[in-house]
């Protein structure tokens, strides 16, 4: 990684990435801020990693499975009661398909 | 002595032999926040009646004597992350203000099950992202030994309500410190568990390969107690370790003759105030007056642990705050065209700026092209921190180190520079990285009259022994019953 760390028009793809959008002010902020905290991660580049195995959890993570038995279940309309927006039993959402922008 | 004085092993005692009742303490602690909330915030929301008819509920059953647990009619606090049935939980962020969980967190029902008393949700950083609770959605907590101070973070609620005798004990989240640098900065005793050794079902998830629960206490006894009560394993979550739970009071004797205690030289090499180094220094030298041994060791990825957590935390909260899209809970923008725009203004609008920045280097950390450069280094990284560990481990039964670099700072001292916001988690985060029991307890007092906290970490699934010496530093010190005073004029 050279010095360069990460441009402004980084930072707008990252945020459309992350589905934020970012005021002027903000792109100018957070690319300033940005640089800095991944300059300090340059720091990681002195280890020599190459025969290191990358740990993403420090115990054995394995798929569980429960007992194919019947459970309780929340009613539709306590699992609804948080919704922003709902019809007739389901969750309402604006439309996706034929978005201005294409498909999600 | 008040009532709202008490620790939960105390109030037991009374409870037991009925010099008093659950209702009257739980009455005289609502009263106490109600007369400090003004100046300390350590709570998003209190649920007074329902704490005074579970008070009640406790009272009765214990007349009818069918109360055996250590927790029955005790007030307690919950950090404002674990879901509460029909209790708002907001994660003190904006995206979830007004979000009722259909469910408890499995630490949640074990409290219900045992008869605790739930006075209310703490304040928090957002999500849990941040070290001094200033970047809650709902305004910052205050230190109560000092207001203009930070009680740390990010369970600052939880910590500053025990402090400040607005609850008998708390449960908290820590993922890099978030429950030991609070207890630290507010003089009280806080413990992050083994990684699996708590349910996580039910703690709104930061970063999923750290986060553990854990208690917030006002003495260690009390600490055990609660580590019991939460512990075990738990079919709802997968990194749920099946692995035997023990009575923690049980390790509350036996004291540190020949304990084999290790001090990490990287953590005293430089920007450490010297009142901590001082008092970390002489908790040192009293551990090996009362017959532990007491040796250098070496931990030589320490100075690289803090940049690989904050590619791993951000990497996973960027993965894990992806569900808050306006959909199935939580806020949604009111005005948008389309569902893409109806996503970006909702997240715009819900997360503040620390879990924006945060959501930011994590999705450009898992972005193609630096994958490898950022997350695959940052795990690479983690494994030497946690050999590291390891090796210590074989000659060493704890080890030794502070807490912070510092006692608490002022609030706005270091919002404006985020790199040295997460530098005041150095000593706390090579632990979660590990995935190590971490424990803090008082030991001293800085010259302005601020608590210093001494971190103790022990073996994976070893609580019992950090509990030990925690009890043994304890029984010895008077530390952990100074109080901040919040009554006089000045206060």
């Amino acid at each position: 990684m050279g010095t360069a760390k990460i441009s402004q028009e980084d930072v707008r793809y990252v945020a459309k990435l992350a589905r934020l959008n970012l005021s002027a002010e903000d792109m100018e902020k957070f690319t300033l801020q940005l640089n800095s905290i991944l300059s300090y991660m340059d720091k990681l580049n002195e280890l020599d990693t190459s025969n290191v195995e990358p740990m993403s959890h420090v115990i054995d993570v394995y798929n569980v499975f429960r007992d194919d038995v019947v459970g309780e279940s929340f009613a539709r309309e306590v699992a609804l009661e948080n919704a922003p927006d709902r019809e007739q039993g389901f969750f309402k959402v604006p439309r996706i398909i034929g978005d201005e922008e294409g498909s999600v | 002595m008040e009532l709202y004085q008490l620790t939960i092993h105390e109030l037991k005692q009374k409870l037991v032999r009925r010099e008093i009742s659950s209702l009257e303490v739980t009455e005289a602690v609502i009263d106490r926040i109600r007369r400090t909330e003004d100046r300390i915030h350590a709570y998003v929301t209190l649920t007074a009646e329902e704490a005074l008819a579970q008070a009640k509920r406790a009272d009765k059953a214990r007349s009818r004597g069918t109360i055996v647990s250590d927790l029955a009619g005790i007030p307690l606090a919950i950090k404002d992350i674990l879901c509460t049935r029909g209790v708002r939980t907001t994660c003190g962020s904006g995206i979830l203000a007004h979000y009722v969980p259909p469910y408890d967190a499995t630490v949640i029902r074990k409290l219900r099950e045992r008869g605790a008393v739930l006075l209310g949700k703490t304040n928090m950083d957002e999500f849990a992202m941040g070290s001094s609770t200033e970047n809650s959605w709902f305004g910052p907590t205050r230190n109560p030994w000092a207001v203009d101070h930070v009680p740390g973070g990010s369970s600052g609620g939880s910590a500053a309500a025990v402090a400040a005798d607005g609850c008998l004990g708390a449960l908290g989240s820590d993922t890099g410190g978030s429950i030991r640098q609070p207890a630290a900065f507010c003089g009280i005793v806080g413990l992050k568990p083994t990684y699996g050794r708590v349910s996580r079902y039910g703690l709104v998830a930061f970063a999923s390969s750290l986060d553990q629960v854990g208690p917030l206490a006002k003495d260690v006894e009390d600490c055990a107690i609660l580590m019991t009560a939460i512990s075990g394993f738990d079919p709802q979550d997968s990194t749920s370790v099946d692995v035997e739970v023990p009575d923690f009071r049980g390790a509350l004797v036996g004291g540190v003759e020949g304990m084999r205690i290790g001090i990490p030289k990287e953590y005293f090499l430089g920007g450490l105030d010297g009142d901590v180094e001082k008092a970390v220094q002489k908790s040192m030298r009293l551990f090996e007056q009362w017959g532990a041994v007491c040796r250098e060791i070496s931990l030589p990825h320490t100075d690289y642990a803090l940049a690989a957590y904050y590619i791993i935390c951000t990497a996973e909260a960027s993965s894990n705050l992806a569900r808050y899209d306006g959909v199935r809970y939580g806020h949604r923008s009111e005005d948008y065209s389309g569902i893409l725009d109806m996503y970006r203004k909702t997240r715009t609008e819900g997360f503040g700026p620390e879990v924006k920045r945060r959501i930011m280097l994590g999705t450009y950390a898992l972005s193609a092209g630096y994958y490898d450069a950022y997350y695959r280094k940052a795990a690479q990284v983690r494994t030497l921190v946690k050999h590291d560990f390891d090796k210590a481990f074989e000659d060493v039964d704890i080890i030794l180190t502070p807490i912070s670099p510092t006692p608490a700072f002022r609030l706005g001292e270091k919002t404006a520079d985020p790199l040295q916001m997460y530098l005041s988690d150095v000593f706390t985060i090579p632990i979660n990285m590990a995935g190590l029991p971490g424990m803090s307890i008082p030991c001293g007092f800085d010259r302005q009259g601020l608590p210093i906290g001494l971190q103790l970490v022990g073996k994976p699934f070893d609580e019992a022994t950090i509990i030990r010496a925690a009890q043994a530093f304890e029984q010895k010190t008077e530390f952990h019953r100074r109080r901040p005073d919040l009554d006089s004029a000045a206060g």
